[in-house]
């Protein structure tokens, strides 16, 4: 058995996770004032009244956990010829067909979108939640601005959900990859496989 | 049910049909304020108080009359005086009452994400249940009129509820009642824009050939009616919306696009499921664990 590879570190991966768990629990209890079908959620959060104060606050806890995770991946996550190449054969991707796919670096043109869908998406989130934010804020800002900002925040959270669903699935359909994240390593197969100029860099093979 | 006596057209954030049953119906209500009758004794807003046991701060004054100076939690009806010289030289003191409109599309209830925290009663009232009311404000947002308030001390949002629990036992709501000069009336929609035509005749013969009722189309009419004598400039009147709507925004926001976009969501979820199940996992081959 080959040595694995160090993906994350123990702080990044507590990093993720918080920002995770911060996820889970905004979006349950923002989807619960969402729409009709999704109110019996508030009853996870203690009932309406509940689900309504904390849903701020746990974004906030998203907002802060999520900008020091990207300001760390940042450097990791800028678009080169290889993710071009790599992208025009997103369809053989989804169909398991990956002999011959570019080689590419810590990460794949799939997750960097998803990277900066989120850094886009999540200070949207804070900044579109502040103004609708009762009692503190909302009351300070003129009713038109509280209009957009319900339409941007619902937006901004519809484009995130969908983000991390395909994120999930991600991890649970490339097999490998959930170590990753709860042991910080990955086999050495896998790096290869899935994105070997990181493997040369890590290994200098 | 908090009113048993009241059927109920629409419930908030709920899909299912609102309790309906009872075979006579109601008939629609409407509370007519004729602001040329109106002298600005602020007898209503004492009546107000009285029956709906509310008691605001005692704030200061800002060189006009408005007292208080804007709607509250605990201020369900306002007098909103404005001194405008419609013609050179003559100057018009025109009193407008301000509070819930009870519009027959209401923008609150549809904004509105608490089941049952705003109902609209079969006679056309639009009434907050706060029992039910999470505090989360979308109802300012949803209201063409800048009516609801959120209050300091429950987070709760309040507003004139057109008296519904006097209503429902076939009292006149309590401002009506007290109202010295006969500038409020109330009684069925239909006898209410009658009552209308003959003051706005009579305007007419005085001179105010503009007089008009303000029943505004754009919310499905209105349950509080204001007769003005200058019916073709509402805006003299702090500001009386000209053609109110729920904004565009606010249907966008609770309109189609939520069902769209929650099906979206299960959509993707069910996308990914039914992937691993024909695709397959995305397993490391072999040969590469050995090179």
């Amino acid at each position: 058995m080959s040595k694995p590879v160090q993906r994350y570190t123990a702080r990044e991966r507590s990093n993720h996770w918080i920002v995770a768990i911060a996820f889970v629990l905004a979006g349950l209890s923002g989807l619960a004032l969402f729409h009709p079908a999704f109110f019996f959620l508030t009853n996870l959060f203690g009932g309406g009244p509940w689900t309504r104060i904390l849903h701020p606050f746990i974004g906030v806890v998203l907002f802060l956990f999520f900008m020091a995770m990207a300001a760390r991946f940042w450097r990791f996550n800028h678009f080169t010829a290889a993710d071009r190449q790599w992208m025009a054969r997103i369809g053989d991707v989804i169909r398991n067909r990956d002999r011959g796919l570019p080689e590419i670096g810590k990460y794949n043109a799939g997750q960097k979108y998803l990277f900066w869908t989120m850094v886009v998406s999540i200070p949207l989130l804070l900044l579109s939640g502040i103004v609708v934010w009762q009692p503190w804020f909302a009351p300070y800002f003129p009713i038109w601005l509280l209009r957009i900002a319900v339409v941007v925040h619902a937006l901004a959270a519809w484009i995130m959900i969908l983000g991390i669903i395909v994120h999930v699935y991600a991890a649970i359909w490339v097999k490998g990859s959930v170590r990753a994240m709860t042991r910080g390593t990955v086999s050495e197969a896998w790096a290869k496989h899935h994105h070997r100029a990181w493997y040369r860099q890590m290994t200098g093979k | 049910m908090a009113l048993q006596s009241l059927d109920i057209k629409a419930r908030s954030a709920t899909t299912t049909p609102p309790p309906d049953v009872r075979a006579r119906g109601a008939v629609p209500v409407a509370k007519l304020i004729d602001i040329s009758k109106c002298i600005g004794c602020k007898a209503c807003q004492v009546a107000c108080m009285e029956w709906n046991d509310l008691r605001d701060e005692v704030g200061t004054n800002a060189g006009t009359y408005d007292n208080p100076r804007d709607l509250t939690a605990q201020s369900w009806t306002v007098m909103r005086f404005s001194e405008v010289e419609v013609e050179q030289d003559r100057l018009e003191w025109l009193i407008r009452k301000d509070g819930c409109m009870h519009c027959a599309d209401p923008g609150c209830l549809k904004a509105c994400p608490a089941p049952g925290a705003i109902v609209q009663y079969a006679n056309g009232i639009v009434d907050f249940h706060e029992e039910h009311c999470i505090g989360c404000g979308y109802c300012i947002t949803g209201c063409p009129f800048n009516i609801p308030r959120i209050s300091q001390k429950d987070s709760k949002a309040y507003k004139c509820t057109l008296c519904s629990d006097r209503v429902a036992i076939g009292l006149e709501p309590a401002c009506i009642k007290t109202c010295p000069t006969g500038a409020l009336v109330f009684g069925t929609k239909d006898d209410m824009v009658l009552h209308a035509e003959g003051r706005i005749a009579d305007l007419k013969e005085r001179g105010y050939s503009h007089a008009a009722l303000y029943d505004p189309k754009g919310v499905g009419g209105t349950h509080v009616m204001y007769v003005l004598q200058h019916g073709d400039k509402p805006e003299l009147y702090a500001n009386l919306p000209r053609d109110p709507s729920i904004s565009p925004l606010v249907s966008l926001w609770k309109g189609v696009t939520k069902p769209l976009m929650s099906f979206g969501l299960g959509l993707a979820v069910f996308a990914g499921f039914f992937h691993y199940v024909t695709a397959g996992p995305k397993e490391v081959e072999e040969e590469e664990k050995t090179d």
